[in-house]
C-alpha cells in the first residue's frame, strides 16, 4: 500500500479504507506470524461473496417481477423479460445504491475508529436489504434504516461477528415499526400502478393463494407481488443450493426451519385455524427467503450443531404461529428470526452445559 | 490390553517436499545451542560462564524452581556465547564443538530403583523430556502421574516417519519404557498407526497399545489421552516422545548421553528432502545443502509447519523436534484471489473452492494466509471437523481471549495444547491465531492455579 496510508503519513486517517480497496484488488501478501505457517485458502471475502452470488438469482427475479407486477396492474401480462427487468432495474438499483452508500460509509468510517482492516460482512447485509423491502420505499427511509441498522446494531458491538441480530433483519424491523404504513398493506408492492388498477396485497395477506387465485406454480416462479427478493422460491431454491454445496449455510437450520413451518401450519390446518395448506405456508410471504439467507447467518444464529436444529425449527414454528394467530400483519418471518437470534445464545448455553455434564458424567463412571 | 480407536474427524495437508526414507548424512554440528524457550515452565539458572570447556553431557543449565533438573550440553566444546534478549532474557547458550566428542559417563548401576532412575535422568539432562500435562510443562520430578502416554507415530504434515526413523532403535525405547514405568508406578499407554498392518512397534512390551487410525491430528498424544483416559482437574498425566525415550534407553545402556536421531528435513523449498541424523540444538546453517542459495526468501521452520517454531537460517533445531521445513515466504500478491473461480494452485478444505474434489494433488504451499485478520464469524463446528476431541474449540479459544478461568476449565482447557488446535488455525477463515490464544489462556491458568 501507498506509503501515505502508512501509519505517521499523511493520509492515514484512511488507511481502512485505502487497505479495503486494496485487499479488494489483491490478495494481501501478509505472511503468517505465530502459530500456523500454512494456511487454508479461504478467507472471509470469499464466503461473502458467496452468499451475494447466491443472492442473485432473488435479485434478477425480483426485478423482472417489479416490472411484470406495474405492467399487470396496466392489464399488460405478457412476459417481456428484457423489459420488465429495466423497469425493475431501474426502481430497484436507487436501493442499492442507497443501502451500499450509506451502510459502506458507516462501515468504512468505524473500521477508521477502531483502527481495524474493514470487514466484508456488508457486502451481503447491503445486498439483502434492498431484497426484503418493498420496491416503493423511499430512499431516505432506506437510508435511515440502514443507518439505524449498522451503526446500533451491528458497530456498537464491534462489528461483524460480534452482533446479536441479523443487521438487515433489524433495518426492516425498524421501517416495520417506525412506518408501517410503508411495510404492508396493499399499495406498496408496485410501483406506480396504473388508473384503473386492482392493486393487490400479497398473498399472505390475503389469507392464502386460494382466495387470490395463484397457483402452485405462481408461488413457486413468484409472480406474485411483494418484497423484491422473496416471491420467487425457484430463484431462492437455486441461491439455497450454492449455499449448501459451498457449505456457507447450515443444512441443519434450512432443514429444521421447515420442519419446524409443516409441523405448526399442519397442525393448524389439521385445527381448522387456517385453510392455507401446511406446504403452501413454505411458498407464500418471506418464509423461504428468510430460511435460506437470513436465519443462516452463522454469526446471529445457534453456534452448536445441536442448537441448529432448535433454533431453525423455533424459526420456522414461530414463523408460522404469527401468520395464524396475528390478523393485522401476518408476516412472521422476520419476528420470528430476530426473536431467535436473541434467544440463540441461550440455546448454545443449554447445549454447551448438558454437552459438557454429559461428558463429566462419562468420566466419573469411567 | 489393546483397543482400536477410529477418528473420523482431522485433515492432512496436502503438502509438497516429503522426506525421503533415507539417511542422507549424520551432521555433527559446528555449534550447538540449548534453549531454555523450548522447555515450558523451566525458568533457567545458569551454570556455565563464556569459555567454559563442556563435554557431551555437562550441565549447562539449571530450573531454578527445581534445582535437581539440569541441562546439559549435547556435545563436546566449549561456551562460546551466553545469548541473551529483552530484559536480559536468557535466549540460548551457544557450544562450539571441539569435535573430540568426549562424553561424560554416567554410573547408571543406580537406576534400578524409581529414585536412582530420577535421580539419573535429571542429571543427565534427559528430564525434560517427560512433559507434563495438562499445560505441557517440563515434568514435575514430585508428581505422581497418573498414567505415562507415548504416541508413536506423528501424523502432522510431513513429519518424520517414525517407522523408518525408530526401526534400529526399538530395544533403546524398550528400556526407556521400563525405567520410565517403573520410575512412575503407574500404566504406559502407547498409541500406535491403526493404518499400518505391522509397525516396529508392536514388539514393545508392558505397555496398553491403542491403534488410533484417522487423519492428524490423531497422531497428537493430547488427541489420544483425551480418547484413553481424559485429563481432569488435579490429575497430572506425563508425555514423552519415542525420541526421549530412545535417548533414555540410550542412556540407560550405554551410560553416556546421546541424543543423535533421525530429523527429516522436508517442505516444498527443500532440495531432495530426506532425514539426516543430528542432535537437538544442531545450527540451521548446517542445512545449507538443502535450502539453496536463496535464503532470504525461504522460511525454515524448526518442526512442523501447523505448529513448529520459525527460527531463520541462523536458528537452531528445537530440543524436541525432529522435523525441519522449508517453505517459501508468500508475499507476492494475486489479482482477485476472492472472486477467481479456480485458483488452482491453492489448497483448501473449504467447497468455496474446487480442491477438495482433487484430493489426490500436493501443493507447493507458502506463508501466505490469504486474507485479512477478522473477527470470528464461522460457528464452532466449522472447526470442530478438524478436531477429533470432546470439546467446543471456539468456545475454548474465547474464553482463553476473555480470560475467564473457569469457562477455560469447563471448555477442557487440561486436556489440550496449543498444537491440537493447530488445524482449526489452518482453516479459520479469520486468520485468527487460535494457537497464540490457546497458549496465553494455558500461561494465564498456570498463573492463576500456581
Amino acid at each position: 500500500m501507498n506509503k501515505i496510508f502508512e501509519k505517521g503519513g499523511k493520509l492515514w486517517w484512511l488507511h481502512s479504507t485505502a487497505d479495503a480497496f486494496d485487499t479488494f484488488l489483491k490478495v494481501p501478501g501478509t505472511v503468517s506470524g505465530k502459530g500456523s505457517s500454512v494456511r487454508d485458502a479461504i478467507d472471509l471475502k470469499r464466503i461473502m461473496i458467496m452468499v451475494v452470488i447466491a443472492l442473485v438469482p432473488a435479485a434478477l427475479f425480483g426485478m423482472w417481477n417489479v416490472g411484470y407486477q406495474h405492467n399487470l396492474t396496466l392489464g399488460d401480462g405478457r412476459l417481456q423479460i428484457l423489459a420488465n427487468f429495466w423497469y425493475g432495474f431501474l426502481h430497484v438499483l436507487p436501493l442499492y445504491l442507497v443501502s451500499y452508500i450509506v451502510g459502506l460509509a458507516i462501515e468504512f468510517g468505524s473500521s477508521q475508529i477502531r483502527g481495524e482492516e474493514v470487514n466484508e460482512g456488508y457486502l451481503v447485509t447491503g445486498f439483502l436489504i434492498p431484497l426484503i423491502l418493498p420496491v416503493t420505499t423511499p430512499l431516505w427511509m432506506v437510508a435511515a434504516a440502514t443507518a439505524f441498522s449498522v451503526i446500533f446494531c451491528k458497530e456498537v458491538f464491534g462489528g461483524t461477528g460480534m452482533n446479536i441480530w441479523n443487521p438487515a433483519l433489524v433495518a426492516r424491523a425498524f421501517l416495520f415499526f417506525a412506518y408501517p404504513n410503508q411495510m404492508s398493506g396493499s399499495q406498496v408492492w408496485i410501483p406506480n400502478p396504473g388508473p384503473d388498477a386492482i392493486t393487490g396485497a400479497t398473498p399472505l395477506a390475503l389469507d392464502g393463494p386460494a382466495q387470490y387465485g395463484t397457483g402452485f406454480w405462481d408461488l413457486f416462479i413468484g409472480t406474485t407481488p411483494g418484497c423484491v427478493g422473496e416471491t420467487s422460491v425457484i430463484a431462492i431454491l437455486l441461491g439455497a443450493i450454492l449455499l449448501l454445496w459451498t457449505g456457507v449455510a447450515s443444512w441443519r437450520i434450512m432443514l429444521s426451519s421447515v420442519l419446524g413451518a409443516l409441523f405448526v401450519g399442519g397442525i393448524g390446518q389439521m385445527a381448522g385455524v387456517t385453510g392455507i395448506a401446511c406446504w403452501e405456508q413454505l411458498l407464500i410471504g418471506g418464509f423461504a427467503f428468510g430460511t435460506v439467507f437470513m436465519a443462516t447467518d452463522p454469526v446471529t444464529s445457534a453456534q452448536t450443531n445441536c442448537g441448529k436444529w432448535f433454533y431453525g425449527f423455533l424459526i420456522g414454528a414461530l414463523c408460522i404461529t404469527v401468520r395464524l394467530f396475528n390478523p393485522g400483519y401476518a408476516e412472521g418471518m422476520m419476528l420470528a428470526i430476530l426473536l431467535m437470534n436473541t434467544f440463540a445464545p441461550l440455546i448454545d448455553h443449554v447445549v454447551v452445559s448438558c454437552s459438557i455434564s454429559r461428558r463429566n458424567k462419562k468420566f466419573n463412571a469411567a | 490390553m489393546s483397543s482400536n480407536i477410529d477418528l473420523k474427524r482431522g485433515l492432512d495437508i496436502p503438502i509438497t517436499g516429503k522426506a525421503a526414507p533415507f539417511i542422507s548424512k549424520t551432521i555433527v554440528p559446528d555449534i550447538a545451542a540449548v534453549r531454555p524457550g523450548d522447555f515450558n515452565g523451566l525458568v533457567p539458572r545458569l551454570l556455565v560462564s563464556e569459555g567454559d570447556k563442556v563435554l557431551c553431557g555437562s550441565p549447562v543449565l539449571a530450573d531454578k524452581l527445581h534445582p535437581e533438573i539440569l541441562l546439559t550440553s549435547p556435545i563436546s566444546g566449549t561456551v562460546q556465547a551466553i545469548v541473551r534478549g529483552e530484559k536480559r532474557k536468557l535466549l540460548s547458550v551457544l557450544i562450539k564443538s571441539d569435535l573430540e566428542g568426549a562424553c561424560a559417563e554416567f554410573d547408571v548401576s543406580g537406576a534400578k530403583t524409581p529414585e536412582g532412575i530420577r535421580d539419573l535422568l535429571c542429571k543427565s539432562g534427559l528430564w525434560p523430556w517427560i512433559v507434563q500435562r495438562p499445560y505441557g510443562t517440563v515434568a514435575n520430578p514430585d508428581a505422581r502421574p497418573k498414567a505415562i502416554f507415548v504416541s508413536s507415530f506423528n501424523t502432522a504434515p510431513l513429519a518424520a516417519d517414525n517407522e523408518f526413523a525408530f526401526a534400529s532403535e526399538i530395544q533403546y525405547i524398550q528400556a526407556g519404557i521400563d525405567a520410565l514405568a517403573l520410575m512412575a508406578g503407574c500404566p504406559v499407554h502407547l498409541g500406535t498407526d491403526g493404518s499400518l498392518k505391522d509397525s516396529v512397534f508392536d514388539s514393545i512390551t508392558g505397555v496398553e497399545f491403542h491403534k488410533f487410525k484417522g487423519k492428524h491430528p490423531a497422531g497428537n498424544v493430547g488427541v489420544q489421552i483425551s480418547h484413553i483416559c481424559p485429563i481432569r482437574k488435579d490429575e497430572t498425566v506425563w508425555t514423552v516422545s519415542p525420541a526421549g525415550l530412545s535417548a533414555i534407553g540410550k542412556l540407560l545402556r550405554k551410560g553416556r548421553l546421546d541424543l543423535y536421531r533421525a530429523v527429516a528435513v522436508t517442505g516444498p523449498m527443500a532440495i531432495e528432502p530426506s532425514y539426516v541424523r543430528t542432535i537437538p540444538g544442531m545450527s540451521v546453517s548446517e542445512l545449507a545443502g538443502y535450502y539453496g542459495n536463496t535464503p532470504e526468501n525461504i522460511r525454515i521452520i524448526s518442526g512442523d509447519p501447523l505448529s513448529g517454531r520459525k527460527c531463520g537460517i541462523d536458528g537452531y533445531l528445537g530440543f524436541f523436534d525432529t522435523q525441519v521445513t522449508m517453505i517459501n515466504e508468500g508475499t507476492e500478491r494475486e489479482w482477485f484471489g476472492w472472486i477467481r473461480p479456480l485458483r488452482y494452485k491453492q489448497f483448501s478444505t473449504d467447497h468455496c473452492y474446487f480442491s477438495w474434489l482433487t484430493p489426490w494433488r500436493k501443493y507447493d504451499m507458502d506463508t501466505n494466509i490469504h486474507g485479512g485478520q477478522r473477527a470470528f464469524v464461522m460457528s464452532d463446528p466449522y472447526y470442530r471437523k478438524v478436531l477429533p476431541m470432546d470439546i467446543f474449540p471456539i468456545y475454548l479459544a474465547k474464553a482463553c481471549l476473555a480470560g475467564d478461568i473457569d469457562r477455560m476449565e469447563r471448555f477442557g482447557i487440561y486436556e489440550v495444547l496449543p498444537e491440537d488446535l493447530a488445524l482449526c488455525e489452518f482453516i479459520d477463515p479469520c486468520k485468527n491465531e487460535i494457537q497464540d490464544m490457546i497458549a496465553k489462556g494455558i500461561d494465564l491458568m498456570r498463573k492463576e492455579m500456581a
